[in-house]
């Protein structure tokens, strides 16, 4: 296994580790041996003869002392036991978190795209803690219990074959119930689990949605889709605490049982002659010693299943080779002149192209724009910029460089996307602004904003460019994220934008203003602007109009609309919302 | 270490860039560990399984009782069954006998007690959340208006659960109390002066607890928070991968989660450094506690004080006392917790409900749908009024747009209409009857609300149509969505009604929830609809088919919209134009247009949305508004 693998390059600790084990089984051992010779000491029955008091004083004394130093040292040896043991798995923990970071930054888009972000959150937390679990606990462990184990059994077994198995009969038992105990705990405990996360959703829908609710008057409804959901987890809470205390119970009565046939047969045979009271007392003291090693073969057996479950998924991420990847002989971009080109591009799933053959050609200081109905593909040809994915057939150039030759990042250093959807990280504004580039001097980020029409917001915030946002700080509206993301873009002051639908939700007299101050930054710049807005774009110097994946109308604002096709429809859609005939200009934006 | 890493940490953190800069869960309070307040509300949870705690407390001290009996029938064994003067069978068989009893009694009372200590623990736990939970469906929305939701959901999570443990803990507590004194007293009783010397280990472990405590749990604490922090990161990276892939990010990233992950690590090692230290110190205590036996034990039995017996009952009983006490020092720390969070959990409980029936409130059975506001004044904060002496009226059938300047009260007037706030003076009338005479329940059975964003719950379309109404076929749902257009979209999507919606409906554009949230309304099919249209930039499409359903929806019913398409306003019968707080004009749009005030000022400015308009364009013509009519 390859976690075992990664931990056995931990040499020195592993090693301090299974030395540590062996004396702790020692001494752990050897305490019912010295409890046995006390007993019989004190009874006057050592080696069997009668012998003085003073011998048996000194015996006694001796046995003390041992027994003393036997604790202390199975204290220290457990103690660096479990140290080395917990040590190395956190280091491994460390290590396998820091590989998954590394690997998740590196997998594509379109690998992102694919699977739920719950999914991979859970898969670095829960799967990683499960393999660390598994090497502190299941790795070290395991030898120390087979050891402790298999010693203590030879050494019952070997002093009185009967008395032996009597006393070893729980062990089969419990060792049993334990492993299966656990393995159904943990079923049960994913199950529980799912059910109080519907819980959860419907509790935080309910607080998130209260108006909703309260404006149909639905408390009643809500009430009883809080106490299904309730109920739910709370018949598989039961059933867990039920299998935990019939364990308990019968795990327990096991050993004790055990213990009776122990005194039964130990008993006569002590009568008999056939043994000290020691040799019971030693065999009592060995029970009491080895239960709590064979419940814990439950946990390991726990340990293993789900370190073998968590290790598997992990791996599973950690061995993906990321779609998107530099060539190995891959060089960095060279920009000349910033000429952007689509040539022939299609793209799409399998056989369902959201792209078809498309052509086009920003050159500098141009604006090229993009309308379509929802779905045709125009955010594609984002995410195809800054190569986020690579086209089935076709190729991108930049300078005439094709995006597959050359490293990633250099790509996307020459290339801002400013995304519809802004992501705001748990930080202040500045650094959100500043995230590209965050050695960005101050003037650089409140230009920046200044120019995405947000600096006066920012300025007007309790901690100005300081203050927090995201998961625990201020909210912002989302015109006001979409300005942030504008500005987080221009500030790296790339060579080629891409404004996709970045406007959506911000008004059409703001837009006005924010694409005047870019005005200085585009004139040398190529610009796409998509957007389903046409107020947006209208200014393009040249315009496509896709459907379904293909460019079916281009050219510019008064030229689209002699042909009148599509754009000219969704310009007497868009410009004119009522029946009467008014002039469109600037500001006729219906949405 | 980080063998698979692509590069080197650089070790360089760049000025403008932190990630994660505290933890998610809520840092833990350490207060007192008894709050007599807190413990006596509590009570009142726990009353109500009376009976069955007190079988588990039955079971407790049976529990406790067999296991301190079991040592003594070893001892009675040795001393009355293998006395090597006189040996006896029949005393050894007696013996085992009651022995096995024992063990019967033992494992019932352990199978009770834990059964039911876990299941009442569980209950509880249900019943305090469900409380809370149904109290917070009633407590006014400006209580809601000023919480965050994720603080609420800590509260009936976390805070339940640290609820729940200590239930488990306090009554295992009791019982490790009582078993630690059951060993004293059966010490002391077989032999003071062995039990004396015995115990005089007990005050050393305790005294070490206390020293190690507090750091312990320092360190502990730190290992729990750096893990939450490091948590955070991660999924912070996962959610922003476009923007840190789009931005070349990964390297800062990387160093930067380094840096929290190697945080990680150290408080992780440090605490695990402060946990296994116990291990040492325990058991060379216990040594220490066997080797005073064997001595001391061993030179009484020498000496004909005690049995042999007695010195074996000892070993035994040893190896059980420690348990109790490392964890009652836990169970320590369990208590705190459990103070804050009831502490938390009742503040939200104790939240008075502002709006409540009257005891005499009727029940709507029907309305004519009219709405009246009579001298209504109202605002948030006190002293400064929202809405100052408005009054209007609605006839049934009728489509009013309230239009208005952001904070002109346009979205406190609809508030008030469903009673979520209570006004200061004045009366709003729904059908005649004043909203605080009636019932909320049927009150919102009259009244709908279609909100600015449309709000959709996880589960299918169509329970998402149906929500709260119970008795409604798939006809009627289909019907819904057919009248404000959404059937042909929803019958495109993999499962049509029955597919499966993501969080707050993510699968789904803006427009498509939109008109998800109308055909709900119609659903519903109340005599007043109350409707904040969405201002967001939809496409030009879908906004078409809003606009269409958005007359099918108010069709036979009286209408109240915040209006911020001019579609919609020149639509509407009457505009009220809300300025301040004040109706600064009323009339259809023909009648505004000619009295060419704020209305006809801001339509003549052809914008096809009001919120289009900049914000000094409005400043102006206000002032030019407020200029011509003086």
């Amino acid at each position: 296994m390859r976690i075992t693998r990664m931990a056995l390059r931990y040499r020195a600790r592993l090693t301090i580790g299974t030395l540590a084990i062996f004396l702790a089984a020692a001494f752990q051992l050897w305490i019912p041996i010295l409890i046995g010779n006390a007993v019989d000491a004190a009874s006057n029955l050592l080696d069997g003869v009668e012998s003085t008091d003073e011998k048996a004083r000194a015996a006694l004394v001796l046995t003390a002392i041992l027994l003393l130093f036997a604790s202390v040292g199975r204290g220290f040896s457990s103690m660096m036991q479990s140290y080395m043991g917990e040590s190395i798995g956190q280091g491994i923990g460390y290590e396998l978190r820091m590989l998954y970071y590394e690997k998740l930054q590196r997998l594509s888009f379109s690998y992102h795209a694919g699977v739920h972000t719950g999914d991979l959150i859970t898969r670095g937390i829960l799967d990683v803690e499960g393999v660390r679990m598994f090497v502190q606990t299941a790795l070290l462990r395991t030898v120390f219990l087979v050891v402790l184990i298999g010693t203590g059994m030879y050494l019952m077994l070997s002093r009185d074959l009967t008395l032996g198995l009597v006393s070893l009969s729980f062990v089969p038992f419990v060792a049993w119930r334990a492993t299966r105990s656990q393995l159904r705990l943990r079923a049960n405990w994913y199950s529980l689990q799912e059910k109080l996360s519907a819980l959860t959703k419907v509790m935080d829908e309910n607080l998130g949605g209260i108006r909703v609710v309260r404006s149909f008057a639905s408390q009643k409804y809500e009430m009883n889709k809080f106490d299904d959901a309730s109920n739910e987890a709370l018949a598989l809470a039961n059933t867990q605490v039920g299998i935990r205390a019939s364990n308990i119970a019968q795990m327990g009565a096991a050993f004790l049982l055990s213990m009776g046939g122990v005194l039964w047969i130990g008993g006569q045979q002590v009568i008999e002659g056939e043994m000290t009271p020691g040799e019971l007392t030693q065999f009592l003291a060995f029970m009491s010693i080895l239960l709590e090693p064979v419940r814990q073969i439950g946990m390991l057996v726990n340990g293993f299943a789900r370190g073998s479950a968590s290790g598997g998924r992990l791996f599973s991420v950690l061995d993906l080779v990321p779609a998107i990847h530099d060539k190995p002989d891959a060089k960095d971009l060279e920009i000349s002149k910033g000429i952007l080109e689509f040539h022939n591009v299609s793209f799409g799933y399998e056989d369902d192209h959201t792209l078809k053959g498309v052509s086009f050609k920003v050159e500098p200081g141009h604006t090229v724009g993009i309308v379509g109905p929802p779905g045709s593909g125009k955010s594609t040809i984002a995410h195809l910029v800054p190569r986020f994915y690579d086209p089935n057939e076709g190729y991108i150039t930049i300078d005439g460089q094709d995006l597959r030759d050359v490293t990633l990042d250099s790509i996307r250093k020459a290339v801002g996307v400013v995304e519809q959807d802004t992501f705001l990280f748990t930080a202040s504004v500045e650094q959100n602004v500043a995230y590209g580039n965050p050695w960005a001097p101050d003037n650089l980020v409140t230009s920046a904003t200044k120019s995405a029409q947000l600096g006066e917001y920012i300025e007007r915030l309790p901690g100005g460019y300081d203050t927090m946002v995201g998961e625990r700080g201020v909210s912002l509206s989302g015109g006001q994220r979409q300005r942030l993301s504008i500005a987080r873009s221009i500030m790296l002051r790339p060579q080629l934008i891409v404004f996709d639908d970045s406007t959506a939700a911000i008004d059409a007299a703001t837009e006005q203003r924010i694409r005047s101050a870019l005005k200085d930054l585009t004139k040398d710049r190529a610009t796409i602007i998509i957007s389903h807005r046409l107020s947006s774009l209208m200014h393009a110097d040249e315009i496509l109009f896709i459907d379904a994946g293909k460019i079916v109308e281009r050219g510019t604002h008064e030229e689209l609309l002699a042909l009148h096709g599509h754009y000219n429809e969704l310009y007497e859609l868009q410009i004119r919302p009522s029946d009467e005939n008014r002039s469109g200009e600037d500001h006729g934006s219906a949405s | 270490m980080a063998t698979g890493a692509n590069h080197e940490r650089s070790h360089e953190i760049p000025p403008k860039a932190s990630i994660r800069l505290g933890p998610t869960i809520d840092e833990e309070v350490f207060g007192e560990a008894f709050n007599g307040q807190i413990i006596g509300r509590f009570i009142k949870y726990v009353a109500a399984y009376k009976a069955l705690l007190a079988v588990a407390i039955v079971a407790v001290t049976v529990f406790t009782l067999s296991s301190i009996a079991i040592p003594l029938i070893v001892r009675n064994v040795y001393d009355h069954a293998l006395d090597a003067s006189s040996p006896d069978r029949a005393t050894l068989g007696l013996m085992v006998i009651i022995f096995m009893a024992a063990v019967g009694f033992n494992f019932v009372a352990n199978y009770l007690q834990e059964l039911i200590v876990g299941r009442v623990a569980e209950r509880i736990l249900v019943d305090m959340r469900r409380a809370m939970y149904e109290h917070l469906q009633r407590i006014s929305l400006s209580f809601m208006d000023k919480t965050e939701i994720g603080k609420l959901m800590s509260r009936l999570q976390g805070d339940v659960g640290s609820l729940q443990e200590f239930l488990q803990t306090a009554v295992f507590a009791i019982g490790d109390l009582v078993l630690l004194v059951g060993i004293t007293a059966a010490m002391l009783w077989l032999d003071w002066r062995l039990g004396l010397m015995t115990l005089a280990v007990l005050p050393v472990l305790l005294i070490v607890r206390i020293i190690w405590l507090p750091y312990a749990r320092q360190s502990f604490l730190r290992a729990r928070v750096t893990s939450s922090i490091v948590s955070g990161a991660l999924a912070e990276n996962i959610n922003g991968i476009r923007a840190v892939q789009g931005m070349s990010r990964e390297y800062v990233n990387y160093d930067l989660f380094d840096i929290r992950a190697t945080d990680n690590l150290r408080a992780a090692n440090r605490a695990t450094k402060f946990g296994v230290i116990m291990l040492p110190i325990v058991d060379s205590l216990t040594g220490a506690a066997m080797a005073i036996i064997v001595i001391v034990g061993g030179f009484f039995v020498l000496g004909g004080t005690i049995e042999t017996g007695v010195m074996v009952a000892f070993v035994l009983f040893v190896q059980r006392f420690f348990d109790p006490i490392r964890a009652l020092t836990i169970h320590y720390n369990v208590l705190q917790r459990a103070m804050a969070s009831g502490e938390r959990i009742f503040e939200v409980i104790d939240v008075p409900v502002d709006i409540a029936d009257k005891p005499d409130a009727v029940d709507l059975e029907t309305i004519d749908g009219s709405i009246e506001f009579d001298h209504v004044t109202f605002g948030y904060l006190p002293n400064q009024p929202i809405l100052k002496d408005i009054n209007f009226k609605v006839k049934p059938g009728e489509t009013v747009a309230l239009v208005g300047p952001t904070g002109s009260g346009k979205t406190s007037t609809t508030a008030l209409v469903h009673r979520f706030y209570d006004v200061w003076e004045g009366s709003v009338k729904v059908g005649g009857h004043d909203v605080r005479d009636v019932t909320q329940e049927s009150l919102g059975r009259h009244v709908s609300m279609v909100l600015q964003e449309p709000f959709l719950f996880s589960g299918t379309i169509f329970e998402n149509i149906k929500y709260s109404k119970a008795d409604v076929t798939r006809e009627t749902v289909v019907e819904a969505a057919r009248a404000v257009g959404a059937h042909e979209f929803i019958m495109k999507l993999p499962e049509g009604y029955e597919t499966q919606l993501e969080q707050r409906g993510g699968n789904l554009s803006l427009g498509q929830r939109q008109l998800i949230s109308f055909a709900r309304a119609i659903v519903a099919d109340s005599k007043i609809l109350v409707l904040d249209e969405a201002t967001a930039s939809i496409d030009s499409y879908t906004e078409m088919l809003i606009q269409q359903a958005l007359h099918r929806l108010m069709e036979g019913r009286t209408g109240m919209v915040i209006a911020h398409r001019l579609a919609t306003i020149r639509g509407a019968d009457r505009i009220i134009v809300l300025q301040d707080g004040s109706i600064v004009e009323v009339g259809n749009h023909d009648e505004l247009m000619e009295l060419g005030g704020l209305y006809a000022r801001l339509y003549s400015m052809n914008y096809a949305s009001f919120d289009d308009i900049p914000d000094e364009l409005i400043q102006q013509a206000m002032k030019a508004a407020r200029d011509s009519a003086t």
